[in-house]
């Protein structure tokens, strides 16, 4: 109907149409121009930069002169002594900051939520977001003050009669230390996003279950759960697609000799071969590996996802 | 209200009380630890183990010694510098895209949009993107700690669903009286998305303030490095030569050696403690889950 009713509207050629978005909007493309740049010049050109991961890369080269070997560096790597050591630990870790990290957040949100005394739950709140705003160098001194054999830590700990201990340097603790931490550092800070839903949630819903006669648990069950749903099934797919990728900082400033084995992940190794025995190559082959592999992970789940729970990122 | 407080309502609130309070101090006390430590006597504290709830002693003696580090005010100045510049660029730039992304008509917005999204889920990784730095020639400069991390995807999908929501009456008048698009940005929408901008403001400063990795591999010269590159440093790296060394003899070094942390850990954490309380309020407004699909 459209189109016999604007005859000539099929004729207007793209180019039509282009000259006529560039005449309107040329302002705004303007003002995209530096926001463009940024993303040529620092996330796409460093995605083609990936080529340097078929390649011997040598800096004196460049990328055209330095010669390509295909996959070589992925099969040393899958084929060498640290992938399983640094896959296994990334996994664990991960699998840790999961079953824990996550549920976490949202039972705090539903507990503060509960909280009817308005200054006392944003005091609590603003809380549980401070340590968000510590940072990474200063959160890993200070665990490292405190878990030196006379630190605040081995107080506590010899409070329950447990021997003088240096913590970061035991293979059994480490791992509860750098996923503890973390979920210090984070969990009043992603509870807001929890708590925003919660707070969009009707009280009359509340109130309708309460004259049905719903007890307070009920009601939790029934109608904070429901509403809180959506947003977790999300939540859930960003973390399980990121099931790979811890990032190296934290463990680049917390590990040390004694803990390697159960401490050193695919990130701080890249970071390793890279920057510190300037092995570009092999580097950049590892990250993408690792980066592919957590791209695989993130499209299941959220394949997965659309089809079971009818939520999806994209 | 509407119910009827039964027993385990009431013991439910209790306990609720009481372990939120509990959490709130497992939240607190690590800093209150460090801030009550840092005030303390030297030798005191080096031979004090047991939990802090007030200085032991007083003394400034930690202070004093963390501003003789000559490191530090250079550290601190560097920062400051990282943080004013770059959070004004962050935000300004952040704005013209979430400005241009949120614009209704716009032939190439959905190609723009998927070109930005996608990098939220891969990206070159952090060789690739040293070296780009490096080619560029940003090796070892200031503007390595600015410019590639100028824009934020998050920050900017928030503000640009901030943006959005914002009537388009609003700019109409402003556009009958010939005003640019520069204007009507700068004008209309950015005072009318303050508290997402307030954010913005927050999430960038604190970004740069506490950042430390990209000095560590995009810089050489010492008088260019932030605080948290000297706090790694002195926090971190001297612990792990402190242990090898042979720590038999406490000489008093060694003795400051735990207050210097502790004033240095204060006098970098607290600026940025003392701001957030009071954007707080707004961060409800930072967490939209805007849907990246529009």
């Amino acid at each position: 109907m459209a189109q016999t009713s604007i005859p000539g509207h099929r004729k207007r050629s793209i180019w039509y149409r282009l000259r006529q978005d560039m005449r309107q909007n040329y302002q705004v493309y303007l003002m995209w121009l530096p926001v463009l740049a940024f993303y040529l010049v620092f996330k796409y050109a460093p995605m083609g930069g990936l080529a340097i991961a078929f390649q011997n890369y040598k800096p004196l080269k460049g990328i055209m002169g330095s010669k390509w070997v295909g996959f070589e560096h992925f099969v040393d790597f899958l084929t060498g002594p640290y992938a399983w050591r640094t896959i296994r630990n990334t996994l664990v870790i991960n699998f840790y900051q999961l079953i824990f990290g996550f549920p976490i957040p949202i039972i705090f949100a539903i507990l503060v939520n509960e909280i009817k005394c308005r200054p006392y739950q944003r005091t609590v709140q603003t809380i549980s977001y401070m340590p968000h705003f510590i940072s990474m160098v200063v959160m890993c001194g200070m665990i490292s003050d405190f878990s030196a054999s006379m630190g605040l830590f081995n107080t506590i700990g010899q409070a329950f009669g447990a021997p003088r201990i240096s913590f970061l340097s035991e293979d059994e603790y480490y791992r509860f230390i750098y996923v503890g931490s973390g979920i210090w550092k984070q969990m009043g800070w992603s509870s807001i996003l929890y708590l925003s839903t919660l707070s969009g949630v009707d009280p009359a819903l509340h109130e309708a279950a309460a004259i049905d006669g719903a007890g307070r648990f009920r009601r939790v069950i029934h109608v904070t759960m429901p509403a809180l749903i959506p947003i977790i099934a999300v939540q859930l797919i960003m973390r399980i697609g990121h099931i790979m990728g811890e990032g190296h900082q934290k463990t680049i400033l917390l590990y040390n000799d004694s803990v390697m084995e159960v401490a050193d992940i695919v990130s701080s190794y890249v970071y390793r071969r890279g920057f510190k025995q300037n092995d570009y190559s092999f580097g950049a082959a590892v990250d993408l590996f690792n980066s592919i592999v957590n791209i695989i992970v993130l499209c299941s789940a959220n394949y997965f996802s659309k089809h079971v729970v009818k939520e999806s990122l994209w | 209200m509407i119910e009827s407080k039964s027993f385990a309502s009431r013991a439910f609130d209790i306990f609720n009380y009481v372990f939120l309070f509990v959490l709130s101090l497992i939240f607190l006390y690590p800093m209150w630890y460090v801030l009550v430590g840092s005030f303390s006597d030297p030798r005191q504290l080096f031979v004090y183990q047991g939990f802090l709830w007030k200085p032991l002693g007083f003394s400034l003696l930690g202070y004093k010694a963390a501003f003789d580090n000559p490191n530090v005010p250079i550290g601190y100045l560097n920062t400051l510098f990282y943080v004013g510049v770059g959070t004004i660029a962050n935000v300004f730039v952040t704005a013209l895209g979430a400005y241009t992304l949120s614009r209704p008509k716009l032939m190439f917005k959905k190609l723009f949009t998927i070109m930005v999204v996608f990098t939220m889920y891969f990206n070159g990784g952090m060789i690739p993107t040293f070296l780009v730095v490096k080619g560029v020639g940003l090796y070892n400069s200031r503007m390595a700690l600015i410019l590639p991390v100028l824009v934020n995807t998050w920050n900017m999908i928030v503000m640009r669903t901030a943006f959005k929501a914002i009537p388009a009456s609003l700019e109409e008048s402003a556009r009958l009286d010939g005003a640019s698009e520069f204007t009507v940005l700068f004008r209309i929408i950015v005072p009318c998305a303050k508290a997402t901008i307030a954010v913005m403001f927050l999430y960038y400063a604190v970004d740069h303030w506490n950042s430390w990795f990209n000095a560590m591999i995009y810089l050489q010269d010492r008088e260019k490095y932030p605080l948290q590159l000297f706090l790694r440093e002195i926090l971190l790296i001297s612990v792990q030569n402190a242990a090898s060394a042979d720590a038999g003899d406490a000489s008093d070094a060694l003795y400051m050696d735990t207050l210097v942390k502790y004033a240095l850990i204060i006098v970098s954490t607290a600026p940025i403690l003392c701001i957030y309380p009071f954007v707080q309020k707004y961060f409800m407004k930072g967490v939209m889950m805007g849907s990246v699909k529009g």
